[in-house]
């Protein structure tokens, strides 16, 4: 009575309690989810990428005009409504062939840089954490993949496992295998340093003193500490290894050594329409929409990753 | 270095091709001439002996002749030096100077309209083929306006002011379109590293103690941002040397990138082994330079 | 670790710098020696002198520039703008391949070639339709004039006299006595060695005389120092480097020649700077002052060049898909100079099975037998569902014409029996019944298949945008008919290596069908009629050297190549060749697709005097011509 504290006072502190003990449990990567969820642009990449993806699927199904038509008097037609996208020199329909191209451009991309970007990020991740004897090991190794002539090298690699590849997966998945393998064994490196430089700088915080102290296993601190502080630079890898992925294949088929001609990949598309850019822009613009806006996606769904798992933003 | 010219060599002679190819269509080159050249090129010999023979010649400074020309291949890259300087090298230093402010101030002006246009641009300039823009360019600037030349000329002398401009309006468009793709890629990662490091406590702490903004910025956040910038200037650095290839093709700039490409595709492999073997040297260099440049940076960066 | 890292690269470091520089055997002292003797060549037909009379060409007392004599190429142009030597500015010609010797027995490839004919001449040029025209030789050897003795086992030639080298030495039979001796030496490693094929000896009769004696009956004296490989090079200049020491000699970048312009400045790869050989023998020519021939870049920005914003004056082999080579060259400023040449662009049917290893790794040797392309009717249904008529139409348009010949210049060897053959026409419906006769039945998936066989074709050619049309439009053909065709496409410096170890030649052939062009070298067909007898066949044998690709053998074929090698009577050597042609097409041993043109060239509206020519280099007449408007 003399604090002058009501009953209800006394049961409000029980039910806030009790409140938190019934609200689901909140894990760190929930969390991270809704972060994401908040931010307008990553959603934004998400629904573009879905949509590509989805279109690239399941477009040859729905959309039904032939990708390999020849027909001289459809020749470099602009876009209309028998031919959305316009169609080529030989009179093809451009919408049939970038919806089959676009499978093909898009897993290139992103596996091939789902391999750079794991190779990237563990070599630097090693190198920069036990520094020492391994660093100099990795780094020399790393200088040793910078250095290789690129062409000679495709050459070769592209000639000793061709067949092989072809034996054991079928020709189509054993060129994509060595296209992928190839291009991400070439574009780890430049991550590879990124994330040792970040490595080297972020292990003498304190924070990972801390975390070592409480007795975190090496691993558990290179993945569950300093790495996800290292992530912008992994994420703008990513952005700018897709685009390039996808060119990089048109320019392996530009060697001989990439998809068979007849395949119309979008950096292929690219290649295909440059001589005719004054003559038919529009054979040109569609691919080069395609890999802008698949660049743009996944960097816009990068930046959301990299705010949704910085600690500092969460709530 | 040696494991690297080993292992550069092994690859360009296991790799197919011929430096002789060019014959092979000619009816009028019958085949045992063509072995004739062959051996007169030394290419009989199995290649590890032609490695020893080459390392040999390249301790006395000689870098060997050019299947193709037949020239010392020192006097070829001399000839090249010039022009890839002119061209590449001022479009490295140009995304440079244009790439680093832009990356800050599109980090501190997060999601302005600046750096949305910043972005935009730069999404552009690293998914576009460097043979589109050079293409756009080549069909915007010198064949609808006429304003600029589109074949680059080496032989021309800067000796006064009229050349000089000459020189400057044949060089615009492979700088713009190589600065591109540059600055494009430098330029986010800029940004990301400038994001990464704002919010940090010890910025706070900075302006908590009244520093005006700019020297927060430029004293504090700019130099811990950099270590990643500085990996990748370090790491493009060599490749000034080794060229840009589709531009100097497209332009017709006489640069090491084109005399690589076509070495490459007439498999004329002392020229090959030269430029990569100097390409690797200047990695390695550059690599060192990054290193030291890491603990300049960052006093916390130890080396054990 | 890092210290002896830096330690050693140091080292390194300075060695490089020290060794580099030094190494070089500064050939730069050698073209200095050319350069100097220019003063003394101080003739009184300098350029100013020239430019001040409009009609000095007539004035003078000058010897009968190349052009009359026996000439039958009535298609020159009047080369009579008010010329005069020097009075034009500078000539800009483009290749999208640069020069990388200016030495044409080392040339490696047209662009070498055809740089180097601004400065060395041959004794005669391969006129427009095949005939020989007299260049430093004062008229053209001919069985009428008994310049070509009867038993045709040699023929003499009479120089023109009073030709100067540009160092102002003279021009002497020596000179072409010697240019034999170097390409017939081995050692020397020339790229043009076809020329003394069954050449026993030359000789140097007199200094205006040379005799050349073959080892049997030839019916085609002109081989050797005739046209783009026929140029005389200057004995005192080469010749301490005859021989293993070819490669090295200085003259190679800056050769001495009789030809209109010389050397001032040549950047292997890149670009070659030409100034005018005052010591040329016509006083009135060449017309412009200097000449820039650039290299580099690709076929379709050189179209550009010329036909848009004409950055140059002339650009080499418009390599460009005929829509835009049509809308390119509507940029008025230019015009496409076109002439129908030897080179075919063709199909080859494989006659081995490409799928049959024999153990070693080896496929397509000729003991095998491809499954149904060694069937002829088989043969024949592929070939009525090739469509080259939209091949030649749309992807050629003016760069070629759809043919259905090997031999398609010149024209008096052009056989016109395969106009009225079946396997020359384009009728699907009557390959697919063929196909049905030969016992192919379709499948349930749409495919032939006998026994077991299905009729699934890889189709390789080289990688190129124009080629990979090609194949585009024979595929959808093929399709037509139930075959399944797989495409590859082959980086052309692989594809045309002789390399023994590498599977993607064309020589090596281990697919079913390939595409590239080919063409005879000479007017004279012998050694392209040669390409497909029998004893060329291309096996692991003879490390795949040999010339017929396609293992294909036809002992009436080699019968006819045997009498030809011997036969004199040039009309029987007409119907010989004729017959060979027909023999190719009818048993489709290839299947013919265009006629391509060379040149296929742009040229400034304002240059007169040039004149196609597709039997020797496209700057064979350069010296002739010249350029209105200034």
């Amino acid at each position: 009575m003399a604090t002058g504290i009501t009953a209800r006072e006394l049961i409000r502190p029980a039910t806030v309690a009790d409140d938190a003990l019934r609200r689901p449990s909140r894990s760190l990567w929930s969390d991270a989810w809704r972060q994401f969820r908040r931010h307008r642009l990553a959603m934004f990449g998400v629904v573009v990428f879905a949509i590509l993806l989805v279109a690239t699927l399941i477009g040859p199904f729905v959309y039904r005009a032939s990708s390999d038509a020849i027909d001289y008097s459809q020749g470099l037609l602009g876009p209309s409504l028998a031919h959305p996208f316009g169609t080529d020199d030989l009179g093809r329909d451009l919408l049939a062939r970038v919806l089959l191209g676009g499978r093909v451009s898009m897993a290139v991309g992103v596996f091939a840089v789902l391999i750079a970007i794991t190779l990237g990020t563990t070599v630097g991740a090693v190198a920069g954490f036990f520094g020492g004897r391994v660093d100099s090991l990795l780094m020399r190794v790393t200088d040793i993949f910078l250095a290789l002539p690129v062409l000679p090298l495709l050459l070769m690699v592209t000639y000793l496992f061709r067949d092989p590849l072809k034996r054991v997966f079928g020709p189509e998945l054993g060129i994509f295998l060595l296209i992928v393998g190839v291009i991400g064994a070439l574009n780890w490196m430049a991550l590879a340093r990124l994330v040792r430089a970040g490595f080297l700088s972020i292990k003498q915080k304190e924070f990972v003193e801390a975390a070592r102290c409480v007795g975190a296993s090496n691993r558990r601190l290179m993945a569950n500490h300093i790495l996800p502080n290292t992530l912008s630079a992994v994420i703008v890898a990513a952005t700018v290894g897709v685009g390039q992925a996808i060119i990089t294949e048109s320019a392996l088929s530009f060697l001989g050594l990439g998809f068979p001609p007849d395949m119309p990949t979008w950096g292929r598309l690219l290649y295909d329409a440059q001589n005719f850019l004054d003559l038919a822009p529009h054979w040109a613009i569609f691919p080069g929409l395609m890999i802008f806006l698949i660049v743009l996606s996944i960097n816009y769904i990068g930046d959301g990753m990299r705010d949704a798992l910085d600690p500092r933003k969460t709530q | 270095m040696l494991v690297i010219s080993f292992v550069l060599f092994a690859i360009l002679s296991l790799a197919p091709g011929d430096p002789l190819a060019q014959f092979a269509a000619n009816p009028s080159v019958p085949p045992e001439v063509r072995d004739n050249i062959r051996r007169s090129l030394g290419l009989d010999d199995p290649w590890p002996v032609r490695y020893v023979k080459w390392l040999f010649a390249l301790s006395h400074g000689d870098w060997g002749f050019s299947f193709g020309s037949r020239i010392p291949v020192w006097d070829l890259l001399k000839l090249r030096i010039p022009s890839t300087l002119a061209v590449v090298g001022v479009a490295y230093l140009f995304s440079l100077t244009l790439a680093l402010p832009i990356g800050i101030f599109s980090a501190l002006k997060q999601y302005s309209l600046f750096d949305h246009i910043a972005t935009t641009f730069a999404f552009i300039g690293f998914s576009v083929p460097t043979f589109f823009t050079g293409l756009l360019l080549i069909i915007f600037l010198s064949v609808k306006l006429n304003w600029l030349p589109f074949i680059y000329d080496s032989t021309l002398q800067v000796r006064d002011l009229a050349s000089l401009g000459q020189q400057v309006r044949q060089s615009i468009m492979p700088i713009l379109v190589l600065a591109l793709f540059q600055t494009a890629t430098l330029v986010r990662y800029t940004r990301a590293s400038m994001l990464e490091n704002l919010p940090q406590d010890y910025v706070r702490t900075a302006r908590a103690k009244g520093l005006a903004e700019t020297s927060v910025v430029t004293r504090h956040v700019v130099r811990n941002s950099l270590i990643p910038v500085v990996t990748l200037i370090a790491l493009s650095a060599p490749a000034v040397f080794s060229g840009a290839i589709i531009t100097e093709q497209i332009f017709r700039v006489p640069g090491i990138g084109s005399l690589l490409i076509t070495s490459i595709q007439n498999n004329d492999i002392p020229v090959i082994m030269a430029i990569t073997f100097t390409f690797s040297f200047l990695v390695v260099i550059f690599n060192m330079v990054a290193d030291v440049l890491y603990g300049v940076l960052d006093p916390r960066i130890r080396y054990d | 670790m890092r210290r002896t890292a830096y330690v050693l690269s140091a080292w390194t470091l300075l060695l490089a710098a020290a060794c580099g520089p030094a190494a070089t055997p500064s050939p730069t002292a050698a073209p200095a020696a050319p350069a100097a003797t220019t003063a003394p060549a101080a003739k009184p037909t300098t350029a100013p002198a020239a430019a001040a009379t409009t009609a000095p060409a007539a004035a003078q007392p000058t010897t009968a520039p190349a052009a009359p004599a026996p000439t039958i190429a009535a298609t020159t142009k009047p080369a009579t703008t008010a010329g005069g030597r020097g009075v034009g500015g500078q000539l800009k010609i483009l290749y999208w391949q640069a020069p990388t010797t200016l030495n044409v027995h080392l040339a490696q490839g047209t662009k070498d070639q055809d740089a180097s004919r601004l400065i060395l001449e041959p004794l005669a040029a391969s006129g427009p339709d095949g005939v020989p025209i007299a260049v430093l030789a004062a008229e053209v050897p001919t069985l009428a004039n008994g310049g070509i003795a009867k038993d045709q086992k040699s023929i003499t030639w009479k120089l023109k006299p009073g030709i100067k080298w540009s160092d102002g030495t003279p021009f002497t039979a020596d000179d072409v006595v010697f240019t034999w001796q170097y390409v017939a030496d081995p050692k020397t490693a020339a790229s043009t060695t076809q020329i003394v094929d069954g050449v026993v000896s030359v000789e140097a009769k007199d200094p205006l005389t040379v005799l050349v004696t073959f080892k049997d009956p030839n019916p085609y004296p002109y081989q050797i120092f005739v046209s783009a490989q026929g140029p005389i090079i200057q004995k005192k200049q080469f010749q301490d480097y005859i021989g293993e020491k070819s490669k090295d000699a200085p003259g190679n970048l800056a050769p001495i020649g009789t030809g209109p312009y010389k050397v001032t400045d040549f950047k292997p790869g890149d670009v070659v700077t030409y100034a005018i050989n005052e010591n040329y023998r016509d006083p009135n020519k060449p017309f412009f002052k200097e000449v820039q021939l650039k290299g580099g870049g690709d076929a379709t920005s050189a179209a550009r060049a010329v036909f848009q914003t004409g950055d140059v004056d002339y650009a080499w082999n418009l390599q460009v898909e005929a829509q835009v080579l049509n809308q390119l060259s509507q940029g008025g400023k230019a015009t496409l100079v076109t002439a129908l040449s030897p080179n075919v662009e063709r199909l080859l049917i494989n006659q081995a099975d490409p799928n049959a290893d024999d153990g070693t790794g080896a496929r397509a040797e000729p003991s095998t037998r491809h499954p149904f392309l060694s069937d002829l009717n088989v043969r024949k249904a592929f070939a009525m569902a090739v469509d080259r008529k939209s091949i030649g139409g749309q992807l050629y348009g003016p760069a070629g014409q759809a043919s259905c010949n090997m031999v398609t210049s010149p024209p008096d060897v052009v056989s016109k029996n395969t106009d009225s053959m079946d396997v020359c026409k384009f009728d699907i419906a009557a390959a697919n019944q063929l196909l049905d006769q030969a016992g192919w039945a379709k499948g349930s998936d749409g495919i032939r298949a006998k026994n077991g066989v299905k009729m699934h074709v890889v189709f390789q050619t080289t990688v190129n945008p124009l080629r990979q049309k090609e194949q585009d439009i024979v595929k959808s053909g093929w399709q037509q008919l139930g075959v399944e065709v797989e495409l590859k496409s082959v980086d052309a410096g692989v594809f045309f290596s002789s390399d023994a170890g590498n599977p993607d030649t064309a020589a090596h052939f281990y697919t079913d069908v390939e595409m590239y062009t080919n063409g005879a070298s000479s007017p004279d067909q012998t050694q392209y009629i040669a390409l497909w007898t029998t004893d060329q066949i291309a096996s692991k044998a003879n490390q795949w050297h040999g010339n017929n690709y396609l293992r294909w053998s036809n002992s009436d074929y080699d019968a006819i190549y045997t009498q030809l090698r011997t036969e004199t009577d040039p009309a029987k050597r007409r119907d010989l060749i004729i017959k060979a042609n027909d023999i190719l097409v009818s048993q489709v041993a290839m299947i013919p697709l265009v006629a391509r043109t060379q040149p296929t060239d742009g040229i400034s509206k304002s240059i007169q005097g040039e004149i196609p020519n597709p039997w020797d280099s496209v700057l064979w007449n350069i010296a002739d011509w010249t350029k209105t408007g200034g």
